[in-house]
């Protein structure tokens, strides 16, 4: 049997089960919202014994040599002692600045930060309420700007969305934890086209991605799909047709499955993208949001011809209620 | 040269980087034959590539070494979902173009085949 030490105590490992998992079922405490090794919410720290790669897969390097790990992606072997502790080192205090909406169900979340935050436009962080409650979002904001930003949806029922909506007010605390996440820009091949595809909030990282291309100097097109499902599930649109206007090479393309106008193409996403760039052979794509959609785009991508390593994605995984798909957690 | 003799075909081949550059031309054409996709449905593509990767690697005669009871294990769940040897043939067949698109030597294809023949009745759980 494996074992785990937290705050002095020790708990038991179900034969296969995740730390994570062993510590919530024994009542401990853990933020944590993915469940599949994604969000990064879960982060601790082994102090003593050591934990599986397969529980730092995505962690930067320096979070691994000082021994964080995501605990439920950690599944350690039979007969393993581990100490544990939280990750609150790693949070930063900060408060919410403004909140308004952008749409009738997409909420821009402002937030300072007591110390600076290192990023990248296109990364997300946790963001940690004071009772615990973790959820990611992606930033919308650029490193330079005063704040960070970031895009909600509000979901009925959301646990965190719904406080931010209905409770948050500005000057409320909260901490962040990141950043983490691959999907950025990195400037090189100034020429190659670029194709940044997603639905809902997921064009929150592709605004942060989108100007820090163009700051950047970008010069070979840069293609943005933006889809939802009726017209109101747009936002930013006359921000984003402004941002075409003054940079030829920039070119916005919402679209939606119903209601499509002279302006909105009408369509699923895929078939949009493929009539509009039939052969991206050579390009960089960045795809987030909704997990199903992301994760077929970017099959189908490959397919037409896109390499793996120039194929970035963030899927917004939805949080796991406690109980759930403990078994198959982690198994992406 | 008489070395040459001695040299796996893997190094023949080029080594890693060879493998790196085969690896998406053969993925890609498993993933888009309709009669094998649903074997490879698993929604990491990253983790799939570096199988196919250590499936090249293997068939090559590269530092990668399974013995016959991993391949068993390794496609048992898939031979309980009725892989059989159409697919395997189809799979085969995916490699030998991969090799033959990419400028490999008839002779080399050959050999490349017959050591993924060999894995026949280990994938097939036979
Ligand atoms: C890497 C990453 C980046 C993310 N970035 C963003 C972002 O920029 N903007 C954003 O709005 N969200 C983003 N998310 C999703 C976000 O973390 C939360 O899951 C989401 O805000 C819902 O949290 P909640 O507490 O409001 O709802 P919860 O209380 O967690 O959920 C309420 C119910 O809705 C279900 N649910 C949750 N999400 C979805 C969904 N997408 N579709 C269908 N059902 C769902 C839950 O399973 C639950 O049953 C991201 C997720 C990840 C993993
Ligand atoms: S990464 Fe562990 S809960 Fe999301």
């Amino acid at each position: 049997m494996a074992k785990v030490k937290h705050e002095s105590d020790w708990y038991p490992l179900e034969s296969g089960e995740s730390v994570l998992d062993a510590l919530l079922r024994q009542g401990v405490s853990i933020p944590n919202a993915c469940r599949a090794g994604a969000c990064q919410s879960c982060l601790m720290r082994a102090v003593a014994g050591t934990v599986p790669e397969a529980a730092q897969v995505g962690l930067k390097d320096t979070l691994r040599a000082q021994g964080y790990f995501l605990a439920c992606a950690c599944r350690p072997p039979e007969g393993t002692l581990l100490e544990v502790t939280g990750a609150e080192a790693l949070r930063i205090p900060a408060r919410i600045q403004a909140l308004s909406w952008l749409s009738t169900s997409v909420l821009r979340v402002r937030l300072v930060t007591d110390s600076p935050l290192a990023y990248h436009a296109g990364q997300y962080l946790s963001l940690v309420r004071e009772d615990g409650l973790t959820r990611s979002y992606s930033l919308a904001s650029l490193p330079h700007e005063d704040a960070l930003e970031l895009h909600v949806r509000l979901l009925p029922g959301g646990a965190m969305s719904g406080w931010l909506a209905h409770d948050a007010r500005p000057g409320d605390r909260l901490q962040v934890q990141g950043p983490a996440g691959s999907c950025f820009y990195v400037p090189g091949r100034p020429e190659q086209p670029l194709l940044l595809a997603g639905t809902g909030t997921g064009l929150a990282p592709l605004y942060g991605i989108v100007r820090d291309a163009l700051a950047a100097g970008h010069a070979g097109p840069i293609w943005l799909f933006h889809g939802a499902r009726t017209p109101e599930g747009l936002y930013l649109t006359s921000e984003l047709r402004a941002l075409a206007e003054q940079h030829p090479q920039f070119r916005y393309r919402p679209g939606v499955l119903e209601g499509g106008t002279r302006d909105v193409a009408e369509g699923a996403l895929d078939a949009l993208i493929r009539a509009e760039c039939p052969k991206p052979l050579g390009w960089r794509a960045w795809l987030c949001g909704d997990g199903p959609l992301v994760l077929s785009l970017r099959k189908k991508l490959f397919l037409a011809g896109l390499s793996l390593k120039d194929l970035h994605t963030d899927a917004f995984l939805p949080s796991v209620p406690q109980g759930q798909r403990t078994s198959d957690a982690g198994a992406r | 040269m008489s070395v040459t003799a001695e040299k796996s075909v893997y190094e023949q081949l080029g080594g890693e980087p060879a493998m790196a550059a085969a690896v998406e031309v053969f993925y890609r054409k498993v993933l888009a034959d309709d009669h094998i996709s649903h074997f490879f449905e698993d929604v990491d593509m990253e983790r799939q590539a570096a199988k196919q990767k250590a499936f090249l690697t293997m068939v090559t005669g590269g530092p990668v070494h399974y013995s016959g009871k991993d391949m068993r294990a390794g496609h048992a769940p898939l031979v309980k979902r009725g892989l059989n040897d159409s697919h395997f043939d189809a799979v085969a067949g995916h490699l030998k173009a991969t090799l033959e698109e990419l400028g490999v030597a008839a002779p080399l294809v050959a050999k490349v085949l017959t050591i993924a023949e060999s894995a026949r009745a280990d994938v097939l759980g036979r």
